[in-house]
């Protein structure tokens, strides 16, 4: 027999009982009321920012697409053995996949209008997941290494893992084109197979302080970074270029999701402007969590937040962003948008057309006929040509010559492009 | 040893540097903060306690539990049409849908706690296997239920596996009073609140109730309490079945304060953290757990507004952790369930 069921006292509790579901139906009423006052608050709830940077800038709708920009296409009459093999290395999944996949559509794109006019040169395509994440990607790097008949790397699109990988490609002597890697000290390692395609972290970070200081008429930005080496070096090169109009720094991790310790820092040091250096995975929740508790500034992000993804993943908050990029906006050359959308089903995003352009320079050194890793390296290195994004010509440490930033805001619901900054 | 490092070469770096004016500036919200997560820690804590109470057994599934629980929350909302922009519903509504998104998230919570006990707990005890054996299907089912999310994720309609679910703004949060020039808003008051009294309805549960007593019997003695009429088994059940709901109605606040932190293995970090704060207040002690959530909540926001890198909050937490344990090894209220007698 159950010893707690004698009588008197499983009245006692009984009424014990119903204490403690009366507690639970208290904290329920409680739960309701808290939310009911709260919810009334909403029309009287002040602001904390002082709203600077409400400066608007235009959109621009249209841009010229290059007269002499080498196409994938060729002449046609590119001749190469049925193994010859690029590839991409680089996220096909992980948190900031997205970048990634911009990035091999446009491979993917120029393969195929290569393959398609030249009948005798059929190039295959290959990819490699790294999931963009530097401890993962020394795999799929040495794998792709020690396939032969791969001539040729697009990749990596990030810093981080290209900084892993780098001297795995220096030793096999197999070139490749990073796309979208901005870092500064990437060109400084002494490799001679690395070639960044596109402006880096140098001209970024200046080209943000100036768009932030200048066009949007910040008197206050607060910084923060990620801890990424994109996100470190281009946040060195901002706050630099900042000078005194910096008011703060702090710095958040890759993977994080709650930024409730530095909201409250930036709450308190009131800018009118937020620049945060890394990727929209971060970048997204940080700046939702950001307006839903009160700013009212700008949010400024770089390249690795430029993404549709951000505005996906933010909702409305996102209509206070703004982003800087060393890329031009695919969507705007007509053909490009229309044969990458065909392919993709999808506009082109965030460095599809670098991907589509660091491919074409590979074909084309393939149809001239580098059609071995050295002869292909050397074919890149005295490359000296228009692509559709932009003039391709490198140094001797493979930073291009003479490229530009480019600014763009959230506009109703989608990225839009305001032209070139920080000149 | 800190001395040490602070005059070696890393100071000229700033590789570690103690930004105190940033915490006296920030020290009440950062406080507020910490509170509201410590509140969530504490109600996930809860489920470890009690299951160690009656076992003496460490459920590291506890963690998918919650993180079940957090996806029948973000599924029942974004099947009512909340997204990442906030809703354009009336309080009452709002407030009925975030209800019901609880109660979903408490019983799937609960179940998934079930789940585990009768697969991975009691065909064990039935055989007599030893505590180590505990522990490994503990981790396996830890990882078995992760990857199994990681899996169907994609499947059946979110996002694929790796990517975090789809960010759920309830509603726009606001400012309710002011505390010496820091803003305290009512996210906050709902979720420490909320914490609060579910902890003192759980504490009442077990203190008075003729279950909760059964609870303690079975902690204190489980042969004794078997053989004084206790059905052990049941007793269990509810244990579990407790610890879940907590975690559920734990993952409605959770996801209130991170929107978008609903990911396969969003619950491991938590589960770490909440199982430190169960052992920081006294395993086993179901105040305790409360106690030591609300303490490694604010410690942790300290400690990152202190050091200047979010990096930094778990270190100094967990180092927290330590000390305590060295000074007094049972927690800070140290008493074992079957020994907290009302």
């Amino acid at each position: 027999m159950n010893p707690f069921a004698g009588g008197k006292k499983s009245e006692g509790n009984h009424m014990i009982r119903k204490k403690a579901l009366a507690g639970v139906a208290t904290a329920a009423a409680a739960l309701v009321l808290l939310a009911g006052c709260a919810n009334q608050t909403g029309t009287t709830g002040g602001s904390t920012s002082t709203g600077g940077g409400k400066v608007n800038i235009p959109a621009v709708t249209s841009v010229e697409t290059p007269k002499d920009a080498v196409l994938p296409a060729g002449d046609g009459k590119g001749k190469c053995p049925s193994t010859t093999t690029i590839a991409y290395i680089g996220a096909e999944t992980g948190p900031n996949a997205q970048l990634g996949i911009n990035i091999f559509n446009g491979i993917q794109l120029a393969v195929n209008q290569h393959n398609q006019a030249n009948p005798d040169c059929q190039v295959q395509f290959k990819k490699f997941d790294t999931e963009g994440d530097p401890n993962k990607a020394t795999g799929p790097v040495t794998q792709a290494v020690n396939e032969a008949d791969i001539v040729g790397v697009v990749g990596l699109p990030f810093s981080g893992e290209s900084k892993a990988t780098g001297n795995i490609f220096e030793q096999q002597g197999l070139v490749h084109i990073t796309p979208s890697a901005t870092n500064p000290g990437l060109t400084k390692n002494g490799w001679t197979t690395f070639y960044r395609g596109l402006g880096n972290d140098a001209q970024q970070g200046p080209a943000a302080a100036k768009f932030l200081t200048d066009t949007l008429k910040a008197k206050k930005v607060y910084l923060v970074q990620d801890d990424s080496d994109y996100g470190i070096g281009l946040a060195g090169t901002t706050s630099a270029a900042l000078g005194s109009a910096l008011v703060g720094t702090d710095k958040v991790t890759t993977g994080q999701k709650d930024f409730s310790a530095t909201i409250s820092k930036i709450l308190n040091a009131k800018p009118d402007a937020v620049y945060y250096s890394g990727y929209y995975a971060e970048g997204a929740p940080f700046d939702q969590q950001l307006v839903n508790k009160g700013y009212t500034g700008v949010f400024v992000g770089p390249d690795g937040v430029k993404d549709d993804q951000f505005i996906k993943l933010a909702g409305d908050a996102s209509k206070n962003a703004y982003f800087t990029c060393p890329c031009i906006p695919g969507e705007l050359l007509t053909d490009f948008e229309k044969q990458y959308k065909s392919l993709a089903s999808a506009d082109p995003g965030t460095y599809s057309i670098e991907g589509y352009d660091a491919a074409t320079v590979l074909l084309s050194g393939i149809d001239a006929g580098k059609q071995t890793r050295a002869d292909l390296l050397s074919w890149v290195k005295s490359y000296d040509k228009d692509g559709l994004s932009k003039h391709y010509k490198w140094d001797s440490t493979g930073e291009l010559q003479a490229p530009a930033v480019y600014g763009y805001k959230v506009q109703d619901g989608k990225i839009a492009y305001i032209g070139p900054i920080g000149q | 040893m800190l001395e040490l490092v602070l005059s070696g070469p890393f100071l000229d770096n700033s590789w570690i540097n103690f930004d105190v004016n940033a915490l006296v500036q920030n020290f009440w919200s950062a406080t507020f903060d910490g509170l509201t997560f410590g509140a969530v820690y504490g109600l996930i804590a809860v489920g470890y306690t009690l299951v160690y109470g009656v076992l003496s057994l460490i459920n590291f599934a506890h963690s998918e539990v919650f993180i079940v629980g957090a996806y029948g929350v973000v599924i029942t909302l974004t099947s009512l049409g909340f997204g990442p922009s906030a809703p354009t519903l009336g309080p009452l509504a709002i407030i009925g849908d975030l209800l019901l998104a609880m109660v979903v998230g408490m019983i799937e919570a609960a179940l998934t706690a079930l789940f585990i006990e009768r697969v991975a707990y009691r065909p064990l005890r039935k055989r007599n296997a030893p505590r180590l054996a505990f522990l490994i299907t503990a981790i396996g089912m830890s990882f078995a239920i992760q990857y199994t999310i990681f899996l169907l994720q994609g499947p059946l309609g979110g996002p694929s596996g790796a990517n975090a679910m789809p960010s759920i703004t309830m509603f726009v949060q606001h400012p309710v009073f002011d505390v010496f020039g820091t803003l305290i808003y009512d996210v906050q008051l709902i979720i420490i609140a909320a914490a609060v009294i579910l902890m003192v309805a759980t504490d009442l549960f077990i203190r008075r109730g003729r279950t909760g007593r059964g609870i303690r019997a079975v902690a204190q003695d489980p042969d004794t309490a078997t053989l004084m009429g206790v059905n052990k088994e049941r007793i269990i059940m509810i244990t579990f079945v407790l610890g879940g709901l907590l975690a559920g109605a734990a993952a409605l606040f959770y996801v209130m304060l991170v929107p978008s932190g609903v990911i396969y293995n969003g619950g491991f970090i938590l589960g770490v953290k909440a199982f430190a704060a169960a052992v920081l207040g006294g395993i086993g002690n179901v105040r305790g757990a409360l106690l030591g959530g609300l303490l490694l909540g604010v410690i942790a926001n300290y400690g990152q507004i202190l050091l200047g890198d979010a990096q930094w909050a778990d270190v100094v937490s967990f180092v927290v952790l330590v000390l305590v344990l060295l000074i007094r090894p049972e927690g800070i209220l140290g008493q074992t369930l079957g020994r907290s007698r009302a």
